[in-house]
């Protein structure tokens, strides 16, 4: 009796472990869908290159303050942090190095493509979910409109454009941080702090590799958000759950490919 | 909101995205300071590299003048060989000596050239004869852990050997000395 209500836990536990697993190809597999018909169908939003614009105003312009202001804490928050450290070690200097790195390297594109999941992202998916619950796109099908080529891909191009200058933003907002804090409040030498940057910091290796880094953050970040808007159920429910489903998997997708991105750039 | 604010402040955003960008490669990378132009490369071979990378620097009298391009090893004479890119403004002679220093007692490892008193300057392709291979911490110490047990036990057979010694002297003839530093007994 015990033995059997076991084995029917058991395959009831197996049971939602497939049914999740297929559940998650599936939207895996139906993200790609759209990815691709984004990518086919995006001419119209270089054609029309101001309903691009316009988005980049709406996910890029609106977003700069949240990204700015959280730079320069980061790297203020760096520099003191580093300097705790590294003066036990009477190399203050290279405070400047350690911000620099950090920045370009790892925290400007993943901190700025979270915020980004968190500002902008969770914005795409509300309002395609609501275009959608409240029947846009089937109109605009109705009328020979693409909603893809017209709502989704200016979206997607207005994200991929974005991330990137929002996260070299980042970068030197957060470096003028640290230099705030390490040279005026602290002062470690000014010649120093930047001689070190200069020195350590290389254009390919490190700021060009970040920028790749946040390119890819933004393809990312931009395609989840729209997907889960695209695919959300047509009821106020359903778009509140979509927009979860957008923070939850776009900060899972940016800190999965940034491990994965890292140990191809770093060459281990 | 009108299509032109919205121009006006997405090119601004673009514009300050450039900006950026320009000032993170002139101002934090090494863009301009690793801007060698025209270069040449030689090599150069090492019995132990140590913890050279790279892209470490190559300092004359403490300038960058190069970096290092590429570290490969040799299985025929099992030493590595590193080439080096030097920037075509600084010629060096043939007979230049490479080291392998560390910056700072824990720092990275570069390559310092120290110039030959040679006539004719290093081309591309060339090798550099001399070099010195980088100090390995561990040799270091088992070498000093070496001799100081050499001379400890040097120590006890000097104990042992001065009273020979002492024989030595009494047989030998006085005149001996005559011209040798004063000893004191």
């Amino acid at each position: 009796m015990i033995k059997s209500a076991i084995l029917i836990a058991l395959v009831r536990g197996l049971r939602s472990i497939g049914h999740q697993s297929i559940k998650g190809v599936w939207r895996f597999g139906a993200g790609m869908r759209l990815f691709w018909l984004t990518l086919i169908s995006s001419g119209e939003s270089f054609r029309r290159f101001h309903l691009t614009i316009r988005e980049i105003y709406f996910t890029g312009v609106m977003s700069l303050i949240i990204i700015l202001v959280s730079a320069f804490f980061v790297g203020m928050v760096l520099g003191l942090q580093g300097y705790h450290t590294l003066q036990r070690y009477g190399s203050s200097e290279a405070i400047g190095v350690l911000v620099a790195l950090a920045l370009v390297r790892e925290l400007g594109p993943v901190v700025t493509a979270l915020l980004f999941a968190g500002r902008a992202g969770t914005a795409i998916t509300a309002e395609i979910g609501l275009m959608k619950a409240t029947e846009q796109l089937s109109a605009m099908e109705m009328m020979a409109v693409s909603p893809i080529s017209r709502v989704i891909a200016p979206r997607f191009w207005a994200g991929v454009i974005a991330m990137p200058i929002l996260a070299i933003l980042f970068s030197m907002v957060g470096i003028l941080g640290g230099y705030l804090l390490a040279v005026p409040v602290i002062g470690v030498d000014a010649g120093a702090f930047w001689s070190q940057m200069q020195a350590n910091v290389d254009w390919r290796h490190d700021i060009l590799n970040g920028v790749i880094k946040s390119f890819v953050f933004g393809v990312a970040c931009t395609m989840i958000a729209l997907f889960e808007g695209y695919d959300a159920p047509p009821t106020a429910e359903g778009v509140s759950r979509a927009t979860t489903r957008t923070v939850v998997t776009s900060s899972l997708a940016v800190l999965g490919l940034d491990f994965i991105l890292t140990s191809f750039m770093l060459n281990v | 909101m009108e299509r032109t604010t919205i121009d006006l402040w997405v090119g601004i955003f673009v514009a300050l995205g450039v900006a950026a960008l320009l000032g993170l490669a002139m101002k934090v990378g090494n863009l301009t300071t690793n801007n060698i132009g025209e270069t040449y490369t030689v090599t150069a071979n090492f019995e132990n590299i140590g913890g050279l990378k790279p892209r470490a620097p190559v300092k004359s009298a403490g300038v960058v003048v190069g970096r290092v391009a590429d570290i490969t090893f040799d299985s025929a004479t099992y030493e590595a060989v590193v080439s080096l890119t030097l920037d075509k403004r600084y010629p060096f002679p043939k007979d230049t000596f490479a080291n392998i220093y560390t910056a700072g007692l824990l720092g990275e490892q570069y390559i310092g050239l120290e110039a030959g008193g040679d006539e004719v300057n290093l081309a591309s392709g060339d090798k550099i004869l001399q070099t010195q291979d980088a100090v390995v911490l561990e040799k270091m110490i088992s070498q000093f852990l070496y001799s100081k047990a050499s001379e400890s036990s040097d120590d006890k057979s000097d104990a042992t050997e001065s009273t020979k010694s002492n024989d030595d002297t009494l047989g030998a003839s006085p005149l001996d000395n005559i011209g040798k530093p004063a000893t004191t007994e």
